[in-house]
């Protein structure tokens, strides 16, 4: 059975849950608000990207229970996070010999 | 014979085995749609000023706004169902699963709308590289949608029996396909705006 403790500490996880709900929804108006903007392509794209990582990193770290995971996880991840923007750095790299070529 | 470490965490990782088998998993697929974000930087890049945003204007943002809403409740309604199982309450489990299917097949829903308009616009993968990028990203992610959904339909109805029998171990099935839901909810998050706002 769930002890006294557990139970209480799964209500909290949960009043936790709906704020985060509530981040989301917010912050999901706040990004089609903000494509409505005048903003310079290169403010848009920074600004769309800052607020789907703030997005992304409440679901990993609450719904996803990232926040209080093992080590061996955490340590996982940055690794595939490493790879991840080496791939995202690579047509970036195609750019720069693109302008160094002329 | 029983498989270990099902309910109990390992010594050396300490974590049950199912819970590092899908991090692993969902390290492997940040990888699939990570090689497909990167082709879609190449293209961005590649394609003339200007001309991707132009492009992905024939998008409908309001319906794209609604599934962003749909699968983040889906999301919420994905952890309840698992709090409801810690908190040993069965009948809540059900009905948060139910909601969660639902939300995914709204979800659907609305994306087959959005592709049988653009059909009917002519607008194809083949029609330029906006759309092959974004076809591809959605497709990719809309059949993660459809795999989702046939393991939580399994554990929704069929697959809940094991709630009687072993409750803890049917409680981790629940966290971990509940990993893996989050995480097709987190790569949504970034594919709205990459493609339908920017």
């Amino acid at each position: 059975m769930t002890s006294g403790h557990d139970t209480a500490d799964i209500k909290n996880h949960i009043k936790v849950y709906m704020m985060v709900f509530a981040a989301l929804a917010f912050l999901t108006i706040i990004t089609v608000a903000a494509s409505y903007l005048d903003l310079s392509s290169g403010e848009a794209i920074f600004l769309a990207l800052a607020i789907a990582s703030i997005k992304g990193s409440l679901v990993a770290s609450y719904f996803m229970h990232l926040i209080s995971e093992r080590a061996l996880i955490t340590w996982i991840l940055m690794l595939t996070a490493g790879f991840f923007f080496i791939l995202m750095f690579i047509p970036m790299a195609s750019l720069i010999d693109q302008a160094r070529l002329g | 014979m029983n498989i270990p470490y099902t309910v109990e965490e390992r010594p050396d990782t300490g974590l049950y085995n199912a819970k590092l088998g899908i991090w692993l998993f969902l390290a492997s697929e940040v990888m699939l749609f990570g090689g497909l974000f990167s082709a879609y930087v190449f293209l961005r890049f590649g394609a003339p000023e200007g001309a991707f945003h132009e492009w992905g204007k024939e998008l409908n943002i309001p319906l794209a706004t609604i599934n962003t809403m749909i699968l983040i409740s889906s999301s919420v309604t994905m952890v309840m169902s698992w709090a409801s199982l810690k908190l040993k309450d069965f009948k809540k489990y059900k009905f948060y699963m139910g909601i969660t299917l639902l939300c995914a097949l709204g979800f659907l829903v609305i994306k087959y709308l959005e592709y049988t308009a653009k059909f009917d616009h002519h607008i194809y993968p083949s029609t330029n590289t906006f759309y092959a990028i974004y076809f591809t990203l959605t497709g990719l992610h809309g059949l993660h949608i459809i795999g989702g959904m046939v393991v939580l339909f399994y554990l929704w109805m069929p697959g809940s029996k094991m709630w009687h029998s072993k409750p803890e171990q049917f409680t981790n099935r629940i966290e971990t396909v509940g990993l893996y839901w989050h995480f097709v909810d987190l790569v949504w998050i970034f594919l709205f705006p990459i493609l339908y706002l920017l």
